[in-house]
């Protein structure tokens, strides 16, 4: 079975006005798509196609019109309480602004153990090793414990909200952009982590992201969303790169050059 | 930057001084037994309408009552229930506005329509009227002004929880298991507090001074116990003859307020809140 | 020496320093750089590497009071460092344009597009409203903006990201500036437009022989459009090189690890790319 499964997933954009138009867009069209355990699908789309909705609806904060979100073989918004916590515990997120998803006026101590306090009944000096371990394995160390959000680097917080994410050894990370308002080096850096906790932990991952190199380095499977509508899912960089999709065809020839040899925009012909 | 410390500076010196002053108004009214050379209701009308004395530091009243020891006295009634409307108008403010944030929804538009008829009632007429109906009264008055007052406290609040309720560490702390509950009280309520504050330190004087008003309209407190606004409203018929008697109250009235205000600014921009 | 003549922005021993309470800060130092007539130099590096200050001190943007810079800028053989701000606001927007991250930012919210990029016009020549109106509209032509006059009708914020940092640079182009400073031009935008963006900054160089100050993280857009590289790590430029020599043959050790790091979709169709 496996861990996540979408099933025709319709979301209708509800205005808040009282007097609604007739025909209401469509965020999220017939979507479906399954994620086994330990793999990664990433979901590439431009702003605006529903990337960040559909992680929403798959996070249980967002109730769709029609269809089922199923994880581990269970309705995410049909199952009872005591499931629902289950859920809570093993689907966790991580979102691309770093600094909004913590609180300013919390440690970082304070903010990876949120979840164990809410989980696990553990002494508190249980729960300090159980933070450090935490801290350790995501590249920080015993040091930050006190420090405030400000006294971190964005690279350093988002691997905080990781070290948030993982503290309950959880089956599924939705990661939101994730690394995408990251520099260069740190988001290598940053999706290194991703990919070595995921072979360790046996984590999946959806990765909702809108750059397509960083989708590849870590995802087993790619899906492509574009305005609502997942239009193909690739098993390999090389079916990615056979898709006749026009969507895809102009994404593809958006990529820039990764060698100044290869350059399209600015052809060496036309140099002064 | 240069002028923006020294300006920084000028508004901690405004900090410091104003609560130094508020500090000691606050030891007064503690201490108003022991400070007070007479009984403050004690009418002696032999020595009524007396300039000042060694026995009475700023003279007596129409019956003969020590000023000074009505003034002292005063500011126990003046402060502390000034205190208790901002406490019981905070608290209600508080449940009320997260009510409304976090819910949202009806809840939100039946509690924040309800609010907004209260708002659109002047204040003072609003204590009036309730005076009107209940009878005159210190409690009436307490209770009007306290039913005025928690609207602009649950404004407040439920504006500044719905921008915290869409940052994404509420959002993660949803999805970590937090209960709503851990969430108010580890994410939203001491985020809102400190501005809360802030703004009870403007709104205190607000209530210091209707407090008086209503006592010097004879709605509020009934003699003889002193309290300012009354002992303005007793005073009013010697203006001519002896004005300190009016005088007197006033100014206490007027530094209370000035003072509270002027601390409640230089906060509000040091910490960069903004007022209702 | 000789070739120094031919630098239209040319930087020598730019230092920038930072006085705070603590003591002074060297945000840059040994910046060292020029750039030819429609040449295009790219400035890596991972934020806080010091690339925007580089920027804000040739644009002499700092704040005079607390930074202190040294060192020679020169436009046309014309020092820069020390320019009265009168002076310095005629040579912004006129003769070096900036182009910064967000464009949302560039704008006011307020007025039309058209509004704004007239004003620009008007600013910096003697043109009236109407000749400034079809100089806009002509600039915006060339550049394959999609109906220019509607496009002038908008305020910013109907516009997406992509269009509105086209219309920004359609805006710098139409004073023929002799050099434009890209501040990451196309951080914030999506793939697609990212293109867009690049071929409109391109086409601009190609027609007005404009030279580019390109910053950038990425090295993708690097290996796009520059001539040559610098790269920055803590305030210095470790590595100058010509695009393909860093490419190919990359000589500090920081250079090599962005270059092995990034991730990469292309690793097996381009020999040419460095790997470990």
């Amino acid at each position: 079975m496996s861990l996540l499964q979408v099933k025709q997933v319709n979301l209708i954009f509800h205005s808040k006005r009282l007097f609604k138009g007739k025909d209401q867009p469509k965020v999220l069209k017939d979507i479906s798509f399954d994620i086994q355990e330990g793999t990664c699908l990433g979901l590439i789309g431009t702003s605006g196609a529903g990337k960040s909705t559909l992680g929403r609806v798959i996070l249980g904060i967002q109730r769709p019109d029609q269809g089922q979100v199923l994880f581990q073989g269970h309705d995410i918004y049909k199952a009872d309480k005591h499931t629902r916590q289950q859920i809570r515990r093993d689907l966790q997120v991580v979102f691309q602004d770093s600094y909004s998803s913590v609180n300013p006026r919390m440690t970082a101590e304070s903010i990876i153990s949120e979840p164990l306090e809410n989980y696990e009944k553990l002494t508190i000096e249980e729960q300090r090793r159980n933070v450090i371990e935490l801290l350790e394995r995501v590249g920080l160390s015993e040091k930050d414990l006190k420090k405030y959000p400000h006294q971190f680097s964005g690279g350093q917080l988002q691997r905080i909200n990781i070290a948030r994410a993982i503290a309950l050894k959880p089956r599924l990370i939705v990661l939101d952009e994730s690394v995408s308002s990251l520099d260069m080096v740190t988001q290598s850096l940053i999706l290194q982590l991703l990919s070595d906790l995921k072979d360790d932990y046996g984590l999946a991952y959806l990765f909702i992201t809108h750059d397509i190199k960083a989708a590849f380095s870590i995802s087993d499977q790619i899906g492509m969303l574009e305005k609502g509508e997942l239009l193909e899912l690739y098993d390999s960089k090389d079916e990615f790169f056979a898709s006749k999709h026009p969507v895809v065809k102009r994404l593809r020839d958006s990529v820039l050059s990764e060698h100044p040899r290869f350059r399209t925009i600015r052809t060496w012909e036309n140099r002064v | 930057m240069i002028a923006k410390l020294q300006y920084q500076l000028k508004s901690q010196k405004v900090i410091v001084i104003s609560s130094f002053i508020l500090l000691g108004l606050f030891m007064v009214t503690l201490f108003a037994p022991w400070l007070a050379p007479n009984d403050p209701i004690a009418v002696n009308l032999a020595h009524k309408l007396q300039p000042p004395s060694l026995d009475y530091p700023l003279g007596t009243d129409h019956l003969g009552r020590c000023t000074l020891s009505r003034i002292l006295y005063g500011a126990r009634i003046s402060l502390g229930f000034a205190m208790l409307i901002f406490i019981s108008a905070l608290s209600i403010g508080l449940i009320i506005g997260i009510i409304a944030g976090y819910k949202g929804g009806w809840v939100d538009q039946l509690l924040m329509r309800f609010g907004d008829g209260l708002m659109a009632i002047p204040s003072l007429l609003f204590v009036i009227g309730f005076v009107g109906i209940w009878g005159a009264g210190l409690k009436q008055v307490i209770l009007g002004l306290i039913l005025v007052q928690w609207v602009y406290y649950a404004r407040v609040i439920r504006g500044m929880v719905l921008s915290l309720k869409e940052q994404n560490y509420i959002m993660a702390a949803k999805i970590s298991g937090s209960s709503t509950w851990t969430i108010m009280k580890k994410h939203i309520i001491p985020n809102v507090i400190p501005s809360l504050a802030v703004m009870g330190t403007l709104e205190m004087g607000w209530a210091i001074m209707n407090l008086s008003s209503m006592s010097f309209l004879g709605l509020g407190v009934q003699p003889p116990t002193p309290e300012w606004g009354a002992m303005i409203l007793e005073g009013k018929s010697y203006i001519r003859t002896n004005p300190a008697l009016m005088l007197y109250p006033g100014l206490m009235i007027m530094i209370v307020v000035v003072t509270f205000n002027l601390l409640g600014e230089a906060l509000s921009e040091r910490y960069g809140v903004k007022r209702r | 020496m000789e070739s120094k003549e031919r630098f239209i922005l040319n930087v020598r021993d730019l230092h920038v320093e930072v006085k705070t309470k603590e003591g002074s800060f060297k945000l840059v130092e040994d910046i060292n750089f020029g750039i030819k007539k429609g040449e295009i130099l790219g400035l890596v590096g991972e934020s806080g590497s010091g690339k925007t200050v580089t920027s804000m001190s040739i644009l002499q943007l700092h704040d005079r009071k607390n930074i202190q810079m040294t060192g020679s800028i020169t436009l046309h053989d014309r020092e820069l460092n020390g320019l009265k701000n009168k002076e310095m606001r005629k040579i912004r927007g006129k003769d070096i344009a900036f182009i910064m991250q967000n464009p949302m930012n560039a704008f006011t919210p307020v007025f039309t597009i058209g509004h704004q990029f007239i004003e620009t016009i008007q600013a910096h020549t003697p043109l009236n409203k109407k000749d400034a109106r079809e100089l806009a509209v002509d600039v915006m032509k060339s550049v394959n903006l999609p109906e220019p006059e509607k496009l002038l009708k908008y305020y910013p914020f109907q516009l997406s990201g992509g269009m509105l940092q086209r219309v920004m640079i359609a805006m710098a182009a139409c004073l023929k500036p002799s050099v434009i400073i890209a501040d990451e031009p196309t951080t914030a935008l999506d793939l697609h437009s990212q293109l867009l963006v690049l071929r409109l900054l391109e086409k601009i160089r190609l027609e007005h022989g404009t030279s580019i100050l390109l910053i950038s993280h990425d090295l993708g857009v690097i290996s796009e459009m520059a001539d040559h590289v610098i790269v920055m790590k803590h305030g210095k430029i470790v590595e100058t090189a010509n695009v393909l020599e860093l490419f190919d043959n990359p000589q500090h050790e920081y250079t090599k690890k962005l270059l092995r790091t990034r991730p990469t979709l292309y690793s097996e169709k381009q020999p040419y790319t460095y790997t470990l």
